[in-house]
């Protein structure tokens, strides 16, 4: 029987989660735009809001509800409708499960990371309905291309996430992040130097999984006008793009949890001070994990700006004949790093372990 | 009536409304589509028992197997004469008697009364399963705890079933290889069609 109160806190929760997945979809557009601008020496937008041109997303989302909701004449009209919410839907469910601070989380799943991939793959499925159904060839070659990549690298990933996992003993993303706690260096980004191999692979595959350039061949728009967003206007438009940032934030925050402490900072000042159950560590724990979320978005712009876009037999030589490779023997060096150095590499310093999770080589987390 | 119900009910029709468009769809595509919408309400339906990881597990397995359908139905459908499936009535005929054979099969084991003895049965609320015990039981290091679990909560007169330590691995190796062995004969197929063409 679900109580009063529990109704409320989970509506409260999964409003705090859209309006989240609103407003940092227009902060990184707006954010994208002057990073673009920057590397190639220009301003980006100063005009709309003031000098830094900070409502410019505001501007585009009035001038996006204002356009025609256009539906060709080929179209498969019922599937083209719902294209753009499968893919929405594929991306903001994924939030119920990333917790954000220590447990400030909407469910606190018990196998949070396996249901963020899972959930996030059902993206892939909204694209190429958007591809088929438009009735255009542009749209099919961009939603088959797409269903290529996204299903190869889809592979990569989940073999790279199943490294920490196997560090962690868990699948839990409060309890991996938690397990990160004290100085950096227990961060599992420093945790072996194959896990920072796996991060690199991972990120990789994460920018393919958004279709990010350089391996935006799904949209691709010196090829294929504008792929499966061809026949798109209006709102439906962006809602792919409010799917594709929120999706972005999603791979990043399981990349800050899984690799980069998660809402643990460098210095283990709260542990230091006994406060790290207290509500201002959880709100700078929030802190950190936005800032670190961010940092590896602004890479992904940064990579997207500076990259050409690959062939698609480049990008699937990349994931087959590579990544694929590397990540299986990643995962086969990490058990034997688990046997031989069950404690990490820096894991004996007992005494500079100021709040660090027990490394005492049991992992299994009970509870 | 409580939320509960109204949950329960809203993923029930999620689930077999697009279930019965499944099989009026004459569109292969827009009946993969739907079939998308169904899976996912089982889906729902396992989250909402409590299966957290089985419900995941469809979300993943399916959704991925519902993909390759619908790339498949584009395929097909791109060269014109298979956009519409039409079923003749022995199609028909035979369909529906597999499937109310499973009904019937289903309702039986459902019917018998040692099956309602079960304690998943017995316990109200969603099910408390972590992936550490799921993991453990399907190694077979650790005793299946729905077993041990019964033999706590069984009635003393009747004989306590035994807990025993049961391994699923096998039957997942061998899932697993049967997968292969599909994968091969897909790729074969494939590789087949495409000689032809070339000469």
């Amino acid at each position: 029987m679900i109580s009063g109160v529990d109704l409320i806190l989970l509506i409260v929760a999964v409003a705090l989660v859209a309006t989240f997945v609103g407003v940092q979809a227009m902060f990184f557009i707006w954010l994208e735009r002057k990073v673009s601008g920057r590397i190639q020496d220009r301003l980006g937008p100063t005009r709309v809001g003031g000098r830094f041109g900070w409502l410019q997303s505001i501007a585009d989302g009035v001038k996006l509800i204002q356009k025609e909701d256009l539906v060709p004449a080929d179209a498969d009209k019922i599937l083209f409708r719902i294209a753009p919410y499968i893919v929405m839907l594929g991306s903001f469910v994924a939030y119920l499960a990333l917790p954000f601070s220590s447990n400030f989380v909407a469910q606190n799943l018990d196998i949070a990371i396996f249901f963020m991939i899972s959930v996030l793959s059902v993206e892939v499925f909204g694209v190429i309905l958007a591809g088929y159904s438009s009735g255009s060839k542009w749209s099919l070659f961009g939603g088959m291309r797409e269903a290529a990549q996204v299903v190869s690298y889809e592979v990569p990933m989940a073999i790279c996430l199943v490294i920490p996992v196997m560090i962690s003993g868990t699948l839990n993303l409060n309890a991996m992040a938690n397990q990160q706690a004290g100085w950096f260096w227990n961060w599992y980004l420093f945790h072996s130097p194959i896990m920072f191999v796996t991060s690199i692979v991972y990120f990789t595959c994460a920018v393919a999984s958004c279709k990010r350039a350089p391996f935006d061949l799904a949209e691709a728009e010196s090829e294929l006008v504008a792929g499966f967003l061809t026949e798109y206007s209006g709102m439906r438009w962006s809602f792919f793009f409010l799917a594709e940032y929120a999706s972005m934030f999603a791979v990043s925050g399981i990349f800050v949890i899984s690799f980069l402490g998660g809402w643990n900072g460098p210095l283990p000042v709260f542990h230091g001070l006994g406060w790290q159950d207290s509500w201002i560590a959880r709100l700078f724990g929030l802190a950190n994990f936005l800032l670190k979320g961010s940092l590896m978005i602004f890479i992904m712009m940064w990579v997207r700006w500076t990259l050409p876009r690959l062939r698609i037999d480049q990008v699937m030589t990349t994931c087959l004949k590579y990544l694929l490779p590397i990540s299986c023997f990643l995962l086969l060096a990490n058990g034997l790093w688990e046997w031989a150095f069950p404690n990490g590499m820096l894991g004996k310093l007992g005494l500079w372990n100021v709040g660090g999770f027990p490394l005492d080589g049991q992992h299994y987390y009970s509870g | 009536m409580n939320l509960e119900n109204l949950l329960f009910g809203a993923l029930v029709l999620i689930t077999v409304v697009p279930a019965f468009l499944v099989s009026t769809t004459l569109n292969i595509v827009r009946s993969a589509c739907w079939l998308l919408l169904s899976l996912s309400g089982a889906a729902g339906l396992f989250f909402f028992l409590g299966a957290d990881f089985v419900g995941a597990t469809q979300l993943l397995i399916y959704v991925g197997g519902t993909l390759v359908l619908v790339i498949f139905g584009v395929m097909l459908t791109a060269t014109g004469p298979f956009v519409n499936l039409s079923s003749r009535s022995g199609d028909w005929a035979i369909s529906i008697l597999a499937c109310s054979a499973l009904f019937g099969l289903l309702t039986y084991a459902l019917m018998r009364g040692d099956v309602q003895q079960r304690p998943m049965f017995q316990r109200p609320g969603p099910m408390e399963t972590t992936t550490n015990r799921i993991g453990l039981a399907l190694l077979g290091v650790a005793p299946a705890e729905d077993l041990t679990n019964a033999a706590k909560s069984f009635p003393a007169n009747k004989p306590n079933p035994k807990p025993q330590a049961v391994s699923y691995l096998l039957p997942f190796e061998i899932v697993s290889l049967h997968l292969l062995i599909v994968l091969v004969g897909a790729a074969y197929l494939a590789r087949a069609k495409r000689k032809v063409k070339a000469g």
